[in-house]
């Protein structure tokens, strides 16, 4: 069952797209139907391959490194459940919500797509086959993120769309690199090649090219100039699956997938990315304390947070990478439970400015509420998820030795509540403006979401320990050994 | 090797025509250079002294064909390359022409209403 | 269209371009097709294949937008049909796919090979670039179509 699974995550999606398009130009209804029905039946799947063996799936029968292969190895699985809970709970939120939107068919038909092309991305055992995917999830966003078509939407659009195309154009470029250092595209094969060749200056300039790129899709600085235009710009169902997982799968899984996978973690890698970590989590914080729109604010935020997971990552120790994917499964989480939040508040009250508002607590029981638990989470308060999973990366890097990155993570998660608290006084409490004062709950589609984010959000916290050992050990050793990913596509001894 | 430092200078050209000019359409250019470089640096890879097209004719010899043939894979990724150029390229034409409908400018230095 | 509408479509001057234009447009367009559907077919025997031919076949019903008006072109193929072909295609493609799943291999090439060089041969790579040529052929006509009614909507703002 598991062996054909694999490509049914991709092929799902795929064919629920193009039906939606078919039959969406005779009956207007057709897109939430069949998209709750294929994001229900892709997050069912990937309930399931959480159980299955590592395996590896041959694309048509031919064997590597001549064909192209899907890999499921403790990583893959880790952002597949990531990627397809969030992608079922916005779904079922994005039902009551774009009825404001007219093309409503399009917007399903190009979220199943974004859907297939990170699916494709955290499978995929080729390099060539990850850029692929990476810009099929790509063209999707860029058209989601100028989805209604207000001035502002289009211009953040555009910006997203120039950026981004330069960070795939160097992705392509890395790969031609790649591939004619060691003749072939697929992971493993590069792999053994690259660990049997000298370093020379191409292999430099390869790494260069796919840090480029890969840090500039998921949001560090100095690459992050998108972010804080795009994220806000977007319908909020759009901007949850933004921020919350296509950041992640597209930028940090990448990177990791390509710096241990196929670089066997180079020291020269790793501390770039720490380094800018530690410049991102810092400047994201910065910058969020002078912010009144509330989406430009959790973007920020946003650019906070994947900087704790680089540093994380680029620290390079079991319990480092253990640490950041676990932020990063946390992050996913609250971040998209705070925009879907924020969605609704726009929804009810029509405005993003924090100024205007306030005492929604009120009027908005469930959102108020999920809000709460969403900023304190993110804050770091125990038992909230965030706080496991923040001190156990302050933990790994006062373990390696990293005082001034483990200094500067304490400090940024101060400003952290600082702004967060700031939210929760501006927009939950205080008096209540006498234009919203006929305001009501959102509708009960929207409020099902919520409210299942922030069981999550509390779950994840106190049962960390089965969590641990169901996902997020086996990710690690995953990540950390080389050869036997190598053994298990090549079927070889690494 | 002059082959391809002459692709790099396109490469540059790219780069300096998205970022230097103002017009949007100048940077739509500017990319699709940038973009057709990479593909024409690709195929340059696969390139191989005195080789023949690798389509296999009826009554060829097979091991003389894959000793002088040029290598079909980089042309296989550059195809899907190109169409994935062809889908960035009307994507960016809609924005520009929605972009003009709402701003009334091509001139990108006046499109600034997100700041901060 | 019969032959006497044609004529006097043809030297109508107020209708697209010039008389040149259009009595050599008239000859092309059947050529660019039939070329367009030569690359398409013999897609796994000489270089081209479902995507080049599929521009090519954009190409004529472009060409005849160009060259008659836009409401001539939209007659012979309206912008419904257009996208409905570019969606057929690709659901044809999918489930050439899916056929595979039954044997537990996704794509897997499930018609015989048949002999080398000769057009039925090559499993199901014929059937696939013909679907993937008519939906690359009806997609870029149709965003042919998109920006050509965006650009005559602004256009006619302005005035």
């Amino acid at each position: 069952m598991s062996t054909v699974a694999m490509p049914l995550m991709v092929a799902l999606p795929m064919l629920f797209t193009v039906l939606i398009l078919i039959i969406g130009k005779f009956w207007r209804y057709i897109g939430p139907i069949l998209g709750v029905a294929c994001t229900a039946a892709t997050f069912y799947l990937s309930l399931l391959l959480i159980t299955a063996p590592d395996s590896v799936y041959q694309m048509g029968g031919w064997i590597p490194p001549i064909g192209i292969v899907m890999i499921l190895d403790g990583l893959s699985k880790l952002m597949l459940l990531v990627v397809n809970l969030l992608a079922f709970l916005v779904m079922i939120y994005s039902i009551s919500y774009m009825n404001r939107y007219t093309a409503q068919t399009k917007f399903y038909a190009l979220f199943l797509l974004m859907l297939t092309g990170m699916n494709g991305v955290v499978l995929s055992g080729d390099l060539f086959n990850l850029f692929v995917f990476t810009e099929i999830a790509s063209l999707a966003s860029y058209a989601l993120v100028g989805f209604g078509v207000e001035s502002e939407e289009l211009e953040a659009g555009f910006k997203y769309l120039i950026l981004g195309s330069l960070a795939s154009t160097a992705i392509l470029f890395g790969v031609a690199i790649i591939y004619n250092l060691t003749g072939t595209v697929n992971m493993a094969d590069a792999a053994n090649m690259i660990n049997a060749i000298k370093p020379n200056t191409a292999l430099v300039f390869a790494i260069g090219m796919f840090i480029f790129g890969f840090a500039l899709k998921s949001g560090l600085v100095p690459f992050h100039a998108w972010l804080p235009d795009a994220h806000p710009s977007a319908p909020a169902p759009v901007s949850a699956m933004l921020s919350g997982v296509l950041i992640k799968a597209l930028g940090v899984y990448a990177i990791t997938r390509v710096a241990f996978s196929v670089f066997n973690g180079e020291k020269v890698i790793l501390d770039i990315i720490l380094w800018f970590g530690l410049i991102s989590a810092f400047v994201g914080g910065m910058l969020s304390i002078g912010q009144d729109d509330i989406k430009r604010l959790l973007a920020f935020s946003s650019i906070s947070q994947v900087g704790y997971i680089a540093m994380g990552i680029g620290i390079g120790t079991p319990a480092g990478i253990a640490a950041a994917l676990f932020h990063l499964f946390n992050h996913a989480v609250f971040k998209g439970l705070l925009f879907l939040d924020s969605g609704a508040i726009e929804m009810r009250t029509g405005t993003r400015d924090m100024r205007q508002m306030g005492g929604l607590m009120k009027r908005m029981p469930v959102t108020s509420l999920s809000t709460v638990i969403g900023s304190l989470s993110i804050s770091g308060f125990p038992p909230f998820n965030g706080f496991f999973s923040k001190l156990l990366i302050i933990i790994a890097l006062f373990q390696a030795k990293a005082y001034l990155f483990a200094g500067v993570a304490i400090f940024v998660s101060f400003i952290t509540i600082a702004y967060y608290v700031k939210v929760q006084k501006q927009i939950l409490f205080g008096p209540l403006p006498k234009v919203y004062s006929n305001i009501k709950e959102v509708p009960i589609s929207m409020t099902i979401p919520l409210i299942t984010l922030s069981v999550i959000c509390l779950a994840a916290g106190i049962f960390y320990g089965f969590l641990n050992n169901a996902l997020f050990y086996p990710a690690t050793q995953a990540v950390l050994n080389q050869a036997k990913y190598i053994s298990m596509v090549l079927g070889i001894g690494g | 090797m002059t082959v391809f430092m002459l692709d790099m200078i396109i490469f540059g050209l790219g780069i300096y025509c998205l970022i230097a000019k103002r017009h949007l359409i100048k940077k739509i250019i500017g990319m699709v250079i940038i973009e057709y470089s990479v593909n024409l640096f690709l195929i340059l890879l696969g390139y191989r002294m005195q080789g023949i097209a690798p389509i296999l004719s009826p009554g060829q010899d097979i091991v003389e064909f894959a000793k002088k043939g040029v290598d079909p894979l980089p042309q296989a990724l550059v195809l899907t390359s190109i169409v994935i150029g062809l889908g960035t390229l009307a994507l960016m034409s809609a924005y520009t022409i929605k972009l003009y409908e709402k701003y009334k400018t091509f001139d990108m230095s006046e499109i600034r209403k997100l700041r901060g | 269209m019969k032959k006497a509408e044609i004529e006097k479509l043809v030297h109508d001057e107020s209708i697209g371009m010039t008389l040149i234009v259009k009595t050599v447009a008239r000859i092309m367009i059947a050529m660019i097709l039939l070329y367009g559907f030569y690359i398409v077919l013999y897609g796994h025997l000489t270089p081209g294949g479902g995507f080049a031919g599929g521009v090519i076949l954009a190409i004529a019903y472009t060409l005849m937008m160009l060259a008659f008006s836009r409401h001539i072109a939209l007659a012979k193929l309206n912008d419904f049909w257009a996208s409905m072909f570019d969606n057929l295609g690709m659901l044809a493609f999918v489930i050439l796919g899916y056929i595979g799943l039954n044997v537990g291999i996704f794509l897997y090439n499930f018609l015989g090979k048949g002999t080398p060089f000769s057009i039925v041969s090559a499993g199901f790579i014929p059937l696939a670039n013909i679907f993937i040529g008519v939906k690359v052929g009806a997609c870029l006509y149709a965003v042919f179509i998109g920006l050509s009614i965006y650009g005559r909507l602004v256009l006619r703002e302005e005035e």
